[in-house]
């Protein structure tokens, strides 16, 4: 690994992330990560399905993995652990996923501001140049003080 | 109403979830979802992906309802979804709602709002396509 040391390691925290809450219901896990990139591991599961009678991994554990990949990406990316919250996700679904096969979500954190976090990422099932989703994301950093979302 | 007779088909996803159906809004399924270990990620609030998860299912239990309404039978695959986050979901009962903004004849155009306390309040919002498949 060629990294300069940083406070905010991936593969370190993931197991913190994924120790319980809807991630570790998930079973997510780490994959591999770079600069400003996280890649984290959907196992396959017969209970996350998405139409009964088909073996097809449902859309919603896709986009669970690609909210926790870009979260992971941007700290990453910014070095920081700073509470930040899903603003806007896009998930464009261009394949269904293998049958029996992992996926694997992959974000890129490529632009932080003072307020705001844009990511990209795909998702696949082994192979990068053929994804089954690609997503679009911004998310907000929460100040420390200020409530950014307003209490229900 | 006829519709109070139809059952609403769950995802084996949706179930693993926690997502049933809580009732219907002039003809239109209400999905519920308790807030519990499974839907958390930041301690006492919903993970982002269990908001979208549930408004997913929300937009596809609309779609299936005026589908089997007009005797169509389709396999429904998605196309895309964009959520956007409103407010943060804390820890207590999420509810969503779909509405069919287009029906066609190969896709559907569909918005859903998820809420906690008061539907006017929309904790996420989502707009969907899907494809319907013979």
């Amino acid at each position: 690994m060629t990294d300069q040391p940083r406070k905010f390691d991936p593969r370190a925290a993931t197991p913190f992330f994924v120790s319980r809450g809807h991630s570790g219901w998930l079973g997510l896990r780490y994959s591999d990560h770079g600069e400003d990139w996280v890649e984290l591991e959907l196992p396959w599961r017969e209970d996350l399905l998405g139409e009964e009678g088909q073996r097809v991994l449902a859309s919603g554990p896709i986009l669970s993995l690609m909210d926790m990949a870009s979260g992971m990406a941007i700290w990453r990316a910014m070095d920081d652990f700073t509470a930040i919250a899903t603003l806007d996700l896009r998930v464009d679904y261009v394949r269904p996923a293998r049958e029996g096969a992992a996926v694997f979500g992959r974000s890129q954190c490529y632009r932080v501001t003072r307020s705001a976090a844009f990511v990209r990422g795909v998702a696949h099932d082994g192979d990068i140049d053929d994804p089954v989703a690609h997503i679009q994301a911004v998310f907000m950093k929460i100040a420390p003080n200020t409530r950014v979302m307003h209490d229900a | 109403m006829p519709e109070q007779e139809q059952i609403v088909a769950l995802t084996p996803y949706a179930r693993s979830l926690g997502i049933t159906h809580d009732g219907w809004d002039a003809g239109v399924p209400v999905m519920r979802v308790d807030f519990d270990e499974t839907v958390e990620g930041r301690p006492e609030h919903y993970h982002g992906g269990a908001t979208g998860g549930l408004l997913e299912t929300a937009g596809y239990a609309v779609l299936r309802a005026e589908l089997e309404r007009l005797g169509r039978d389709a396999m429904l695959k998605p196309i895309n979804i964009t959520v956007q986050y409103l407010a943060a979901g804390k820890s207590r009962t999420s509810f969503a709602k779909g509405r069919i903004t287009k029906l066609g004849r190969r896709s559907a155009n569909i918005t859903v709002e998820a809420w906690q306390d008061d539907p006017a309040r929309p904790i996420a919002t989502a707009v969907m396509n899907v494809l319907m498949a013979d």
